[in-house]
């Protein structure tokens, strides 16, 4: 099965004497919504980062349309189609709201910096169509009204929805959402649940860490579940919340029976 | 009144060259937070290539002459409309080959410590300007060469002349196309959110390492602009000829704020002017002194520079 948007095979990586994810298995479909969750420090955030070239996979395969995206730098991967927002919010605080839009659409635009400088009419007419790309990117997260205003001094929440915005302006095929609902207040999250539906909607796959099982649970079609960088069970919410791998990881056991497991390297069921 | 018009001109001139210098510095800090102690180089250097072209295109002993394009030399030398090409012809050579030696330079001695300690790329800086200064010391001249005289220099009266206009006008015509660049371009927003996060700059499907070339071109190729008005306002140049322009460049470019690029335009002129003002009004010898007695009393009160962030910690 080549056909997944993304397919992981065996994916490994090491930080000297820690494997922080290891051995993982894992795809995500075109016009699918994918969670990966799994407790602090599972190895989330850092299979989001081999999964966008920021980290090399030490053993294993990542394949996008088929293709292996292993050892590629990420401004390549990027431009192949996969595009992501970050944990720790990482704007460019000192350009406003739709000029970080306007970065997203940078690399899907062509006009060379002399044709810019000296206003030719291609490029002109090149960046009245960036100028209005970004701001149906704006308005399609809802933030039409701070266009101008400096990303840094825009409220938390907005900052998480512009940051989605800015992705989304890379017309990735796939998008990597991580933990988009820290911080927010339940009424933000509960819009973000239906931003998340409508960015599957306008066509582009959705894959997101989340740690607020209410989201997940709501939104995602399918649930990867990491804990302590391997790949404890897989499924749909249902299947998912009734796993007692699953249970075990959120609300510990015993520190024997932990002990145990963790000496256990046999597969757990999936 | 004269003494003080003509100082004032002379620091505008002074100033122009100045804050050309410190973009290079300004632009390389913003984006890598290195200070690129190469860069007096680069204005000595863009002087050499500058002196050589319009030797080329001038001098009947030597260059084109010799070749036998007398013809192209008088046209060159000939009319106004000859020394406008000629010039321009100078300019964007010097600051190409200019620029691109500062492309091989960051290709060769930065990038390679890019993830390095922050003192090792700047160590291997001041390699790289030890290096060029005796290059040109051992392979060109170890003296100094008179800059060809082919410039019409027209008094004006109060120190005024055709030279310094030239100079000021072109200075200010590049400062406002490298603002343009910056803040309009694609490439120029490119650079300012590789310096504002470089990670998510890379994710957003920016290549850094063009941003960053970019970035060693555009820098030398205006030190090599500034170099040449150097020559052509002072007639010589010396394989040591970066060293001071570039330590009072580099302090304009603090004393705007560095990282920021009107600041280093402001900081450029004002350094210029002040020290041209100390000149006139105290004496030649204390110039750097009140100059950098000024410095140091902006820190004191913005650490960050004139037009820097003014560091506030949030709590």
């Amino acid at each position: 099965m080549t056909s997944h948007l993304m397919e992981a095979r065996g994916a490994t990586i090491r930080f000297g004497g820690l494997t922080a994810v290891d051995n993982v298995d894992m795809y995500v479909d075109v016009g699918e919504i994918v969670a990966l969750i799994g407790p602090n420090g599972a190895g989330k955030t850092t299979y989001f980062n081999m999964l966008t070239g920021i980290y090399k996979p030490t053993e294993g395969d990542i394949l996008f349309n088929g293709a292996s995206i292993v050892g590629k730098a990420p401004h390549v991967i990027a431009r192949q189609g996969i595009s992501r927002t970050f944990q720790n919010i990482r704007l460019f605080p000192a350009l406003s709201a739709i000029e970080n839009v306007m970065i997203g659409r940078h690399m899907r635009t062509k006009t060379g910096a002399l044709g810019a400088l000296f206003k030719t009419p291609p490029a002109r007419k090149e960046e009245q169509q960036i100028q209005a790309d970004a701001e149906k990117w704006l308005a399609f997260v809802g933030l039409s009204g701070v266009a101008n205003e400096l990303a840094s001094s825009l409220p938390y929440g907005a900052q998480r929805r512009l940051e989605i915005a800015r992705a989304l302006a890379t017309e990735p095929q796939l998008i990597c959402l991580d933990e988009p609902a820290a911080g927010m207040n339940p009424q933000e999250t509960a819009e973000l649940n239906l931003l998340v539906g409508r960015i599957r909607d306008a066509g582009v796959t959705v894959f997101l860490i989340e740690h607020d099982m209410k989201v997940v649970m709501e939104i995602a079609e399918r649930i990867y579940v990491l804990d302590f960088g391997k790949l404890i069970a897989q499924g749909t919410p249902r299947e998912v919340q009734n796993n007692p791998a699953v249970i075990e990881a959120y609300l510990g056991l015993g520190a024997d029976a932990l002990m145990a497991k963790h000496l256990d390297e046999g597969g757990d069921d999936a | 009144m004269d003494i003080f018009i003509q100082q004032l001109v002379n620091g505008i001139t002074l100033g122009g060259m100045y804050a050309l210098i410190a973009l290079g510095y300004t632009l390389v800090y913003g984006i890598l937070l290195m200070i690129n102690f190469a860069h007096a180089e680069m204005f000595m250097v863009g002087a050499y290539v500058g002196l050589f072209s319009l030797k080329f295109f001038s001098d009947p002993e030597w260059g084109a002459a010799t070749l036998g394009l007398e013809g192209m030399q008088q046209f060159f030398t000939g009319s106004i409309f000859g020394l406008i090409i000629m010039f321009a012809i100078v300019f964007i050579f010097s600051g190409i080959v200019t620029g691109l030696l500062g492309m091989l330079i960051e290709r060769v001695a930065y990038r390679p410590l890019r993830n390095a300690p922050r003192l090792a790329p700047l160590i291997s800086a001041i390699g790289v300007s030890i290096f060029l200064q005796n290059a040109v010391l051992l392979w060109v001249d170890s003296r100094a060469i008179a800059f060809p005289n082919v410039f019409p220099v027209v008094n004006f009266g109060y120190g005024i002349n055709s030279l310094k206009i030239f100079i000021v006008v072109t200075s200010i015509i590049l400062l406002i196309g490298l603002d343009t660049l910056v803040s309009k371009t694609k490439m120029g927003k490119a650079m300012r959110a590789t310096s504002q996060d470089r990670g998510a700059a890379q994710l957003m499907g920016i290549n850094i390492n063009k941003v960053i070339a970019a970035t060693f071109f555009i820098g030398p190729a205006l030190g090599a602009v500034a170099g040449i008005f150097h020559g052509m306002y002072y007639g010589a140049v010396i394989f040591n000829m970066g060293f001071f322009p570039g330590i009072k460049a580099f302090t304009a470019a603090v004393l705007g704020g560095i990282g920021n690029l009107r600041g280093a335009m402001l900081g450029g002129f004002m350094l210029g002017i002040i020290e041209s003002m100390t000149a006139g009004f105290i004496s030649t010898g204390y110039k750097d002194v009140v100059a950098f007695a000024i410095l140091i009393i902006v820190l004191i009160f913005r650490p960050g520079g004139l037009l820097g962030e003014s560091v506030v910690e949030k709590v």
